[in-house]
């Protein structure tokens, strides 16, 4: 085990990949000769060249576009986005697009890109750049969809996710680059898209977390643990195709379920994963299965109102003792 | 400002029913074809019989699928190029085979050029599981990657990146390809035009863009939706361009085998707008009062297919019999084709769920 900042285990992953092989190639803003707007591909131009490691114009919609037809022509992009707010602008190219070519040409034409970035709020950056998308892009079927919240499966999911066949969204967080975690440093290690991880083990309530509301829960189900509280924890990591037996399992066992997404609440991550509980486990549960989400107002700038707004451990707890009846 | 009624406030440029003269803005202007010979532009007899085949057929095998649709046999839109056939002929002809093209929703008649048979087209139209994508494009997704016809596309200006992209992919592979992006009038003002030039120009793309100007994006005339001169876009970006008359198709494929061969050359994009005139509505629920018959007339009398016959006779390329001979044939192509969609199975029910991932895992939830 190797420790690793989360950055350098996306640069290790993408960097294994592209010497795995030449159809890989990353594009995006600052990803060149800047090294990156947060050092995910600091050294890929060297290593790699002006062919491989591209920077492009402030065009999400364009270079988007551009890496679906390269993707369809026999290459493998990753394409990053500086964060998944500003891809909105390429969303017709992800929606209409990367996941649609496949099926309307009849199996024709393959689309193995990976758009990737960070994902939701960074502290107080305002309105427009601090959503999180993944429950959104997780609506449209023909996507994958990870949201991973530790270096390990940033490693793991990432090479899987650059040589699946198909689309794939890998969202990460400005605020998590330079978290360090232990890294397997096993030749090739893949996590496999699609299988979530039990991260912490405990029999009383099981809290559902990903990406940056992972950190969240633990601090939540530390605390709680002070009360004889043991929360088990669930990290999905990918969002699609969830892992929707390892969630079961917890709740037959805890009866209770917490699901915390960085989401807005309607129609959101947790609001499928409440349902989907309810429908196959409906006779373990001692209680309602609750969310922690953002309220479904905009992101405000003032740091109250901020940390009003966003998910906190304080919510978890109150939630948590909500359902301990 | 001076201070007006609001009334009189103005922001789309009026042409249907004008208030100030009651007109109808025309569509588009065609530039001078070409007057050149088939010999020296490199064309022998029979690649002239061939063209002439090709357009008879998208014409045919269109008015035949209009039948049909008004029969009830299929639904969706139905879009017809009815009109624009020597755009696809000329540059097919003059490209290589494996250069990339990808187009629009208005997309048979490349579908046509590019190997798609009638019976896999008609049966797309249709729905059915023997059409060129299975049945589940239709009208607006033919496609024919095999014969690098990357297939239409839906959304206007979104395939635009994506032929920018077949292209960086040529360029990246060496491979000596070109891509070609066939877009409408409607698409010059989509935003993905705009950064896809920039990037291509930016990053020395093999690729042409390709307006086919028939007049009208939808129902609003090019000089109601649109600023100055389409090709005048290339201007702003340092892009080679040109304009063509897409009504001639000895002027699409001379001009289009010059810029394939210099872009082959070069690796650097051309914008090009083909000017030319659709004959029918946008689709087949257009009522089309945007446009005078007169127009439409005036455009109907040098139709691309007549000019050819024109000049197959006269240039004695082949007799009038041998011209009905290669009419005949497609008649009873297109009809055989209409049969055999007419008859083909509907895909089968497990069709639903296979095409959506490689791995073909079909869906993530129930």
């Amino acid at each position: 085990m190797a420790v690793l900042q989360f950055r350098e285990a996306l640069k290790h992953a993408i960097d294994e990949e592209m010497a795995r092989d030449e159809r890989v190639f990353v594009m995006g803003e600052e990803v060149a000769e800047y090294n990156g707007a947060y050092k995910v591909t600091e050294g890929l131009l060297d290593k790699y060249g002006y062919r491989r490691v591209i920077d492009t114009p402030i065009s999400e919609l364009g270079f988007a576009g551009l890496g679906v037809g390269a993707a369809m022509n026999g290459l493998k992009p990753i394409v990053e986005f500086m964060t998944f707010n500003f891809a909105v602008l390429a969303a017709d190219q992800i929606i209409n697009h990367a996941t649609k070519v496949k099926y309307m040409t009849g199996g024709q034409a393959d689309c193995p890109i990976v758009f990737r970035g960070p994902n939701a709020s960074a502290g107080q950056l305002g309105a427009t750049h601090s959503v999180a998308y993944d429950s959104m892009y997780a609506q449209f079927p023909g996507l994958k969809v990870i949201y991973v919240s530790e270096p390990n499966d940033a490693k793991g999911l990432m090479k899987s996710a650059i040589r699946d066949e198909n689309p794939v969204l890998f969202m990460e967080s400005e605020q998590m680059y330079g978290l360090k975690g232990e890294v397997s440093d096993e030749e090739d290690f893949i996590i496999p898209i699609g299988k979530g991880k039990i991260k912490r083990e405990g029999s009383d309530v099981t809290l559902v977390a990903h990406g940056k509301m992972y950190h969240l829960a633990v601090q939540a189900a530390n605390e709680l643990a002070k009360d004889g509280i043991e929360c088990e924890i669930i990290d999905p990591r990918t969002v699609k195709p969830l892992d929707l037996e390892l969630i079961l399992q917890s709740v037959k066992k805890t009866n209770r379920c917490i699901v915390i997404d960085e989401a807005h609440p309607f129609a959101g991550f947790a609001a499928e994963i409440g349902f989907l509980i309810q429908r196959e486990a409906f006779d373990y549960l001692d209680a309602p299965v609750l969310r922690v989400c953002l309220p479904d107002v905009n992101a405000p700038f003032s740091k109250p109102l901020f940390d009003a707004w966003l998910p906190s451990p304080k919510q978890i707890i109150d939630a948590v003792k909500q359902v301990s009846y | 400002m001076a201070k007006k009624a609001t009334s009189d406030i103005r922001f789309a440029p009026t042409g249907i029913e004008s208030p100030e003269n009651g007109g109808v803005q025309k569509g588009v202007d065609l530039p001078a074809a070409t007057k050149k010979k088939h010999k020296s532009l490199g064309l022998t007899a029979q690649q002239l019989k061939d063209m002439y085949h090709q357009m008879y057929l998208q014409r045919r095998f269109e008015e035949r699928a209009m039948q049909q649709y008004q029969k009830g046999k299929f639904g969706g839109f139905l879009h017809l190029y009815i009109g624009q056939e020597a755009i696809s002929t000329g540059t097919v002809f003059a490209f290589n085979n494996d250069d990339d093209i990808i187009t629009a929703y208005r997309d048979h008649g490349w579908g046509l050029c590019r190997g798609i048979s009638p019976n896999e087209g008609m049966a797309e139209l249709f729905g059915k599981a023997t059409g060129c994508s299975g049945g589940k494009g239709g009208s607006m997704h033919f496609a024919n990657v095999k014969e690098h016809f990357w297939g239409g596309y839906g959304i206007v200006g979104g395939h635009i990146p994506i032929a920018s992209g077949l292209a960086f992919a040529n360029k990246y592979n060496a491979n000596g390809r070109i891509s070609a992006c066939f877009f409408g009038d409607g698409a010059v003002d989509q935003g993905a035009l705009h950064e896809t030039m920039n990037l291509a120009q930016l990053w020395k793309l093999p690729t042409i863009f390709v307006v086919e100007n028939n007049g009208y994006s939808m129902g609003t005339a090019a000089k109601r939706h649109t600023v100055a001169e389409i090709v005048d876009r290339a201007k702003g970006y340092g892009m080679k361009s040109a304009v063509i008359n897409g009504m001639d198709v000895f002027s699409v494929y001379e001009k289009m085998k010059e810029i394939a061969d210099d872009v082959r050359e070069h690796s650097e994009p051309w914008f090009v707008e083909i000017r030319t005139y659709r004959y029918r509505g946008h689709s087949m629920s257009d009522p089309q009062k945007y446009r005078t018959k007169e127009e439409l007339e005036e455009y109907q009398n040098i139709d691309p297919i007549e000019r050819l016959k024109t000049y197959l006779v006269a240039e004695k390329v082949c007799k009038e019999a041998e011209i009905s001979s290669i009419e005949e044939g497609i008649e009873d192509e297109v009809l055989a084709a209409v049969t055999f969609a007419d008859e083909s199975p509907f895909p089968d029910q497990s069709e639903l769920y296979t095409d959506m991932f490689v791995e073909d895992n079909p869906y993530f939830h129930v």
